[in-house]
């Protein structure tokens, strides 16, 4: 089996299947955690990806906590249709925080024990509606404040947000739209020839 | 590229070289006038733009330290970023979408048609749009704008058919692909648009004007030219008769240089401007620089702003093609019975999912905003744009508990939406959200207010010392040498997009200031 170790925007340029690399013993030791997932076969990233399975280390936090900042990330931006994989990459951006921050790091260990406690004791274990309310609950805090703006980027910002989304990303390299649909629409009839003249060809 | 001596005192220096500094500097060049410009950002080039949201925010904004205060809602989402725009050679030239549209006639004379408005400093300009006319059409030339010179007007995209169709429907008459200063076909030896969708990140095929690859590439040629990048202005000084002399910058080794000059150009953008001339305080100008008005800094204008996003349930993938695409004008008139004075206008607008997830409605979460995203490709979007009302309190002022990266006090930004702002953007939503409903969206959406990409007015022009900090030549009422030659000239900021206006009043400029040294006036 092969894992796609998840990285993201080091190089946007590339697709997500580029940097593949097999995850070794080693590399599992090191971290306190790993959070692994398969794409779904049908996903459109099945096709962008060397491998259905991802893993992604964590430096800092442990199993428990990546996986409920990955949940909480589900929570806060609910998207039926992007794996694990992405908002995996929740946990992996707030965990790189974490190893390098220690007011960070402590901020998320709190605000993930108070956001076990608000869910009834463990916010893996609630219930869809118990989660939403712990989460609504923390609207507003610092911790919560980390995390929803973490979202933005971590979770939109890369190939996998962009193909589940149906948005291009780079089209200089492809030439641009003047070629490839930027007046596709057809179900509104096309504006009169003084309001959008036709495109130059040369 | 030549090469003047930091003695050198006989160089006109600007300060900036984007819309304002960038045009000015070529302008005088081509009089044969010695000029430096220092630019505070890098070099980048058509080649090294990206087509990234993020990566390229990266690459041009200017990101130094600044605050905000005030009601507005910038200061909320965005406290740490009260503008968009660039630290970059070519400034905001770069990131702006390439909207060149004229100030109206009244536009100029807003005191005398709008009256008095409580809470509005309102002031006609010291020129008349006669004044600007011809300057204009020079302007218009030089960038290539559509739909003027003969020039054709560009291709709509799926996003201006979505607008163009629900705005006819309403029965709006002035719809169509906006006079943009992109070329529709090649000229000036750029070619013509590609579609890319980018417009924001910099054009990588150079078919958007940015002075980046026309107005100093020109200057340059001329032998008469130089330009200093990473060259970040601090302080500008005077000799014992209160004339600018010096201008202080920190180098890109950090070291500190002063190049001499004879006549000093601030084009800094309307925050970096007025933050100059109050950071060069001095003994004799204990208030700052040119500000006996007291009115540097003040009437800060941004536009009014605001956005509509509309989800339909077939595909309009707004981000394909140029990001404004299209506009409809007939709201820009000045129009007492819609309950506010001066006027706006629609113009698409797109992002793309990174952005899109940032500036949709910051601070969202939960279903409702995942809703948004997850029609992504079924949106259409556009920005609403119109003349905000200068306050005196809207301000920039120098922040004395934070300091940047040189020592020097930030700038804060106080703004204040006035009562026909809001009344404005209220107008502004409803009208947008009818023109989607006509083309059958299924939901909208309003977008607050981005950080300001317009910033204006922060040392206004003035027929009276009192009232402004430059005369009509862009020239301080206080030191006969020092120019203002960027947007913060503008008395009041109209509905247009103001980038068409700063190149022609630095055209004008350019010729007022060659004739003033030739008569050794200054």
């Amino acid at each position: 089996m092969r894992f796609i170790p998840i990285s993201q925007g080091d190089a946007p340029e590339t697709p997500v299947a580029s940097k593949h690399l097999p995850l070794t013993r080693r590399n599992l030791l090191k971290g306190t955690g790993v959070l692994m997932g398969t794409l779904a076969a049908s996903s459109p990233l099945a096709l962008l990806a060397p491998s259905t399975a991802w893993a992604l280390e964590l430096k800092f936090l442990n199993q428990t906590e990546g996986d409920t900042l990955l949940q909480m990330g589900r929570v806060l931006f609910p998207h039926a249709q992007l794996p694990d994989a992405v908002y995996a990459l929740l946990a992996k951006d707030l965990d790189g925080a974490a190893a390098t921050d220690q007011d960070k790091a402590r901020q998320l260990r709190e605000g993930l024990q108070h956001l076990d406690h608000l869910a009834g004791g463990s916010f893996l274990k609630a219930s869809a509606t118990r989660r939403l309310e712990a989460v609504k609950a923390m609207e507003g805090q610092d911790f919560f404040n980390t995390v929803r703006g973490q979202c933005v980027t971590s979770l939109y910002d890369n190939e996998m947000a962009y193909a589940t989304f149906g948005y291009e990303g780079s089209a200089w390299e492809k030439g641009g739209y003047i070629l490839r649909g930027f007046q596709d629409l057809k179900w509104l009839p096309d504006p009169t020839p003084e309001a959008s003249p036709a495109p130059y060809m040369g | 590229m030549a090469k003047f001596d930091f003695s050198d005192d006989s160089v006109v220096v600007i300060i900036g070289s984007g819309a304002g500094g960038g045009t000015l500097a070529n302008e005088l060049c081509q009089k044969g006038i010695k000029v430096v410009v220092l630019e505070a950002g890098g070099k980048q080039s058509n080649a090294s733009f990206i087509n990234d949201e993020w990566k390229s925010f990266s690459q041009l904004a200017w990101l130094d330290k600044r605050t905000t205060s005030g009601s507005w809602r910038v200061a909320k989402d965005f406290s740490g970023l009260p503008a968009w725009i660039c630290k970059t050679v070519g400034g905001t030239t770069t990131h702006w979408a390439g909207a060149s549209l004229r100030f109206q006639e009244h536009e100029f004379r807003t005191k005398t048609v709008y009256g008095e408005l409580a809470g509005a400093n309102l002031l006609d300009w010291p020129i008349t749009y006669k004044d600007l006319e011809p300057y204009y059409a020079k302007a218009e030339n030089k960038m290539g704008v559509t739909r003027t010179h003969g020039i054709p007007g560009l291709p709509g995209n799926n996003n201006f058919k979505v607008m163009y169709h629900g705005a006819t429907q309403l029965g709006y008459k002035e719809v169509h692909t906006g006079n943009m200063a992109i070329n529709s076909q090649p000229r000036d030896n750029r070619g013509r648009c590609m579609q890319l969708g980018f417009c924001f990140q910099g054009c990588k095929s150079g078919a958007k004007w940015s002075t980046l690859y026309t107005e100093l590439p020109a200057a340059d040629a001329t032998g008469h030219f130089e330009l200093r990048t990473q060259a970040h202005v601090t302080r500008i000084e005077h000799n014992a008769a209160g004339r600018v002399n010096a201008v202080v910058y920190i180098d890109q080794d950090g070291k500190e240089q002063r190049q001499k000059a004879r006549i000093v150009c601030v084009a800094g953008n309307a925050i970096e401007t007025p933050r100059l001339l109050l950071l060069s305080a001095s003994n004799l100008y204990k208030d700052g620089l040119a500000n006996s008005s007291g009115q540097v800094g003040r009437n800060y204008m941004r536009h009014m702003t605001g956005s509509v996003y509309a989800a339909f349930k077939d595909p309009v993938h707004m981000y394909r093609g140029t990001t404004m695409a299209g506009i409809v004008r007939d709201e820009a008139r000045h129009d007492t019975r819609r309950g506010f004075v001066g006027g706006y206008e629609l113009e698409t607008l797109s992002l793309g999912i990174p952005f899109m997830a940032a500036f949709l409605n910051p601070g969202g979460w939960g279903a409702d905003f995942a809703w948004w995203m997850d029609h992504y490709t079924n949106l259409a979007g556009m920005w609403l744009v119109g003349e905000d009302m200068p306050r005196e309190t809207n301000r920039v002022t120098l922040n004395t508990n934070v300091k940047d990266q040189y020592g020097n006090y930030v700038p804060n930004v106080h703004f204040d939406d006035h009562d026909n702002d809001i009344a404005m953007r209220n107008h502004a939503f409803t009208e947008a959200e009818r023109i989607y409903g006509a083309s059958g969206a299924i939901k909208t959406f309003r977008t607050p207010p981005y950080p300001s990409t317009h910033n204006l007015g922060t040392a206004r022009m003035s027929a009276r010392a009192q009232d402004g900090v430059c005369n009509r030549w862009g020239q301080t009422h206080d030191i006969p040498n020092l120019f203002i030659s960027d947007g913060s000239q503008f008395t009041t900021g109209g509905s247009e997009n103001p980038t068409l206006t700063i190149v022609t009043l630095a055209i004008r400029q350019a010729d007022y200031i060659a004739s003033q040294m030739t008569q050794k006036a200054i």
